[in-house]
């Protein structure tokens, strides 16, 4: 396991003479309205820097997608979203050569025949690579397409180059994009694309953090109504039997709820003495296993908060 | 520069590698680097860690990294295990565990182990170690609950210290611990191991261009096109599913639901069929009319031989209910177990029986080797791992599993 000694200076010397040229003026530390945690923008800074895409991974509803556009807002970039499904194949990010249309224009002695690039249809990742300034790519959920699909992409991702065939060139980026790539994890990525890649995984924020994540969604939100509705919030997260734990982005729209509909913080603390359910439950528990369970631990009189 | 960190993790068997570690060094050279022991964590671990079920071993090795070498083990022990320790281990332990000790490094190693971990719960007390929960080997009774470390270490995650949020801490906290671990299994990742079973076939709606069939139709028709479409290929495997139902297949209910679920939507032809511990000469289709019987007989003409057969059951049971005609605990039958088994066997060339019991403890139980034999070793464990190999084996006969 161990290596050679003689490998040591050979590794300094690549690490260190390797060029970086480009330097980043603005570092990404979150919006006004996305709050980044010091690791997340870390990790940000790092792949923008060392031009190599971050995957993201993490809880639903964790701002795993918002991310890209906050990153392009924030740095002033045009941002290219590709969300991924489970019929997406790599080429259809690359371009797609539309044969059939040819083929019927060329019967009717069109004169758009004559001209490939007609019926050529420029996919996210080409119109990234072709944009006059550094762009944010998205790849949203890349984990919902088939399995190969990473690998389809290890070539275009590492040089961010692509050959097309129809037209018999190689289109490479004039400004290498920021890639940001989410996942839900619902595949294994293979390991030649993880070597690629950043990762950064985004944790349930704690406490502190998602004060200031509701904070900055509702600057004006009495204090009180945010400790009482963290509370309860966080508490229903601990009941273990949860099929679906409620999220950030649940978190938000419930207080939302809470805020239209005029509740307080008293109103809450009254529902808890008569031992009933706060109310707009339905924002956080999205399955109707969960909020039976909810129910019956209250009929129980167990507090679950 | 920190080539005795990469070294350290890939001594642990994290999958780092030298690409990785040269961009660590490009990126700490970068402005990105940072001074602080915090960023040089957070950057190594983006750069390095690809996984989160390795981000807690990650967090692990970092803090050992940082705090350095380990101080020597306190006398609190003696040196070599007492004779008292030995001659009961001696007696006590069946052969196989008495060899599986061995490939540990024997008992002294165990002992040696055993005094270092004591060593870090000492120091656990005073305040801030954080190995706890790396010891998983221990032959002394306590597997599995060693997560806390030999039970000597109280408190270790009952008190989250929230606000505590100083630089040394953040990867003392472990927050990722529960994702160190084999990865859960739901109904999300139990279609994606079934989907391995995939019989790619032409059938039903023309919905796609024919290109072949174009170029060969359109030069038929003097260059006039003349457009010609296909199937497009779909999954059109055929699985016949049989559950086993009731008494010891209780306690598995919750995992042949979801992975009940998970087949539902995967397979297009699936049928589904219920026993109780072997399968005799009837079966039943719904679990809770079970006096709606069919004759087996009429599952084996009905549903051809190319059908894929699951028998899910954890084949648990008197071994006369397998080789005996009438020893079946719930009636006569006139045919012993074997029979029938054997008649799916001749029948159907492709198929595997998913035990949900634990892969280990197989060998304990007579009936199981019975059925593991009849199966040619095509027994398979219900996990993710056990699944996918059973999925192969379903097209592939000479994919076997031993425990």
């Amino acid at each position: 396991m161990a290596a050679s000694p003689s490998l040591v200076p050979i590794l300094h010397h690549i690490a260190f003479n390797t060029p970086y040229s480009l330097r980043l003026t603005v570092p990404f530390q979150g919006t006004d309205r996305y709050v980044a945690t010091r690791e997340l923008s870390v990790a940000v800074n790092a792949s923008i820097q060392l031009q190599k895409p971050l995957l993201i991974k993490g809880e639903p509803g964790t701002g795993k997608t918002l991310l890209a556009y906050e990153i392009a807002q924030a740095l002033g970039k045009p941002l290219y979203t590709w969300h991924v499904k489970s019929t997406t194949s790599a080429h259809q990010g690359l371009y797609e050569y539309d044969a059939v249309s040819r083929l019927r224009d060329s019967q009717f002695g069109s004169e758009r025949v004559g001209d490939l690039e007609n019926y050529i249809r420029k996919g996210k990742l080409w119109e990234a690579f072709e944009s006059e300034e550094q762009a944010v790519l998205l790849i949203d959920e890349i984990d919902k397409a088939d399995i190969e699909f990473p690998n389809d992409l290890l070539q275009e991702l590492d040089r961010m180059e692509f050959y097309c065939y129809e037209l018999q060139r190689t289109i490479s980026a004039r400004h290498r994009p920021v890639v940001i790539i989410t996942s839900n994890n619902e595949k294994e990525l293979p390991d030649a694309f993880l070597r690629r890649c950043f990762f950064h995984f985004i944790r349930f924020p704690d406490r502190e953090t998602m004060q200031q994540i509701v904070t900055v969604h509702f600057p004006d939100l009495a204090q009180e109504l945010m400790a009482k509705s963290m509370s309860v919030f966080y508490s229903i997260r601990e009941v273990k039997a949860l099929k679906k734990k409620p999220s950030t982005s649940e978190l938000i729209d419930w207080i939302r709820l809470l805020l239209v509909a005029g509740v307080t913080h008293e109103d809450l603390n009254e529902l808890d003495a008569l031992n009933e359910l706060p109310p707009y439950l339905g924002s956080l528990l999205k399955n109707e296993q969960d909020t039976e369970l909810m129910i019956a631990l209250r009929k129980k009189g167990g507090r679950p908060y | 520069m920190f080539l005795d960190f990469f070294l350290l993790l890939r001594q642990h068997a994290l999958p780092v590698t030298l690409p990785e570690y040269l961009t660590l060094l490009a990126a700490l050279r970068s402005d990105v680097g940072g001074t602080t022991v915090d960023d040089f964590y957070f950057i190594s671990k983006t750069a390095l860690v690809k996984h989160e079920q390795h981000l807690d071993l990650f967090d692990r090795l970092f803090g050992e990294y940082v705090a350095g070498k380990q101080s020597a083990p306190p006398e609190t022990l003696p040196t070599i295990p007492p004779d008292w320790l030995r001659d009961a281990l001696e007696t006590q332990l069946t052969d196989e565990e008495r060899e599986s000790m061995q490939a540990m490094g024997g008992l002294d190693a165990l002992w040696q182990r055993l005094r270092e971990l004591l060593d870090e719960q000492d120091e656990r007390h005073e305040g801030g170690n954080k190995w706890i929960g790396t010891g998983g080997t221990s032959p002394f009774g306590t597997n599995g609950s060693n997560e806390q470390g030999f039970k000597m270490n109280p408190g270790d995650r009952s008190q989250p210290d929230r606000g505590n949020r100083t630089a040394a801490k953040i990867w003392e906290q472990r927050a990722y611990k529960n994702l160190d671990d084999s990865l859960e299994l739901n109904t999300r990742n139990l279609k994606m191991a079934l989907r391995r079973l995939r019989i790619l076939t032409r059938e039903g709606i023309e919905d796609e261009l024919d290109i072949d069939g174009t170029i060969d139709g359109t030069s038929r028709n003097a260059g006039y096109l003349d457009i010609k479409m296909q199937p497009s290929r779909k999954n059109r495997v055929k699985v016949l599913i049989l559950f086993d139902v009731g008494g010891s297949m209780d306690e598995h209910i919750e995992l042949c639901s979801h992975l009940f679920s998970a087949a539902r939507y995967q397979f297009k032809h699936l049928e589904f069929m219920y026993f109780h511990n072997c399968v005799y000469e009837t079966l039943w289709r719904d679990n809770s009319r079970r006096k709606e019987r069919v004759p087996t007989w009429e599952v084996l003409h009905k549903y051809n031989k190319d059908y894929k057969v699951i028998f899910v059951g954890d084949a648990a049971m008197s071994p006369y209910e397998i080789t005996m005609p009438k020893g079946s605990v719930e009636h006569y039958n006139l045919e012993a177990g074997i029979v029938w088994l054997d008649r799916f066997k001749a029948q159907y060339p492709h198929l595997v029986w998913l035990n949900p019991n634990i892969a280990a403890y197989w060998p304990y139980t007579q009936s199981t080797k019975l059925i593991r034999d009849w199966s040619g070793d095509r027994m398979f464990p219900l996990t993710l791992y056990g699944l996918e190999q059973a999925m192969k084996s379903l097209k592939n006969p000479k994919i076997t599993f031993a425990p």
